[in-house]
């Protein structure tokens, strides 16, 4: 079997228990760290798809960034755990009917013959010269600048609206006013009084 | 060779499980929002095994701003999650019904 068969069998096989764990697992900070395994399988069957700019990025924005943030925010909320798991086999056989009728009926639709080997061939690998990152980027800052802009705005939009919910302001904290400090003269603070010398 | 239909099989296994996963744990909305997450990461296997087959590098440039809109949910989501908590005091899905009508 080629090498590249037994990877992309080893790696989806993790991915896809990775994801069972997180759905399953009572612990929310197990949870994020079996998600943090999705996302590094994920990446590697990215790299076999010649996607190398989009799997580092998944590594290094999602495992990087995002799950810490989600890490952060579990550990930091106290959350009592036992009252979460009610209802869990309750609503697992419509939860797992629901989900099984849409992937089987999602891979009756994937087996069609449109989607044969014949019609999408595995295209040639590419050579060591061939950079996936420069292709992008060209894609990127020629065809699709103004949404890659537009990209810009959505994350500066989430930086504003997730400070603005979280900063907290408390009335009772004193502030300084650097302006009023530093605009300060010698007769606000020192008064000079003329007093008789004791004897 | 891997056919095309293996990744599309995995992309809807994933986004089957990420579904089975809302409906199991929505007492939790951390998992919720994990659970979307690992949705999203699904949509995006499918973009990058289509752009791989078809030559065309719009699906990965797709996945790349799905990428940052995923990001910039994650961050408000999660922030709302923490003033929730500070104005609650829970998380809990069942304790927050003051929105009836």
């Amino acid at each position: 079997m080629e090498l590249k068969v037994v990877v992309f069998w080893v790696f989806s096989l993790v991915l896809i228990g990775a994801a069972v764990g997180v759905i399953t697992t009572r612990n929310p900070v197990q949870a994020a760290l079996f998600l943090v395994l999705a996302f590094f399988n994920s990446a590697i069957i990215w790299m076999l798809m010649e996607a190398e700019f989009l799997a580092i990025t998944l590594v290094l924005v999602y495992v990087g960034a995002v799950m810490v943030l989600f890490l952060f925010v579990v550990m930091m909320l106290d959350v009592n755990l036992v009252p979460q798991r009610e209802g869990f086999t309750r609503y697992l056989p419509l939860g797992g009917l629901i989900a099984a009728t849409i992937v089987v009926q999602m891979i009756f639709l994937i087996r069609v013959r449109w989607f044969s080997p014949e019609n999408f061939p595995a295209p040639t690998p590419r050579g060591a010269d061939y950079s996936n990152t420069e292709e992008l980027g060209r894609a990127i800052y020629t065809d699709y600048l103004f949404q890659f802009e537009v990209a810009a705005v959505i994350l500066l939009v989430a930086i504003i609206a997730a400070i603005a919910l979280t900063m907290r302001r408390r009335p009772d904290t004193k502030y300084q006013t650097p302006g009023e400090q530093v605009q300060v003269k010698k007769e606000d603070r020192l008064r000079v009084v003329s007093m008789d010398a004791e004897k | 060779m891997i056919p095309l239909s293996h990744y599309l099989t995995l992309g809807a296994i994933l986004f089957g499980l990420s579904i089975a996963g809302i409906f199991l744990n929505r007492k939790n909305i951390i998992i919720i929002l994990m659970s979307i997450e690992l949705m999203l990461l699904a949509v995006n296997m499918n973009f990058v095994a289509f752009s791989y087959y078809l030559g065309d590098t719009a699906g990965q440039v797709f996945v790349f701003f799905i990428l940052t809109v995923a990001a910039a949910e994650a961050a408000i989501g999660l922030a709302i999650l923490v003033v929730l908590f500070r104005n609650r005091g829970t998380i809990n899905v069942a304790d927050l019904d003051e929105l009836q009508g």
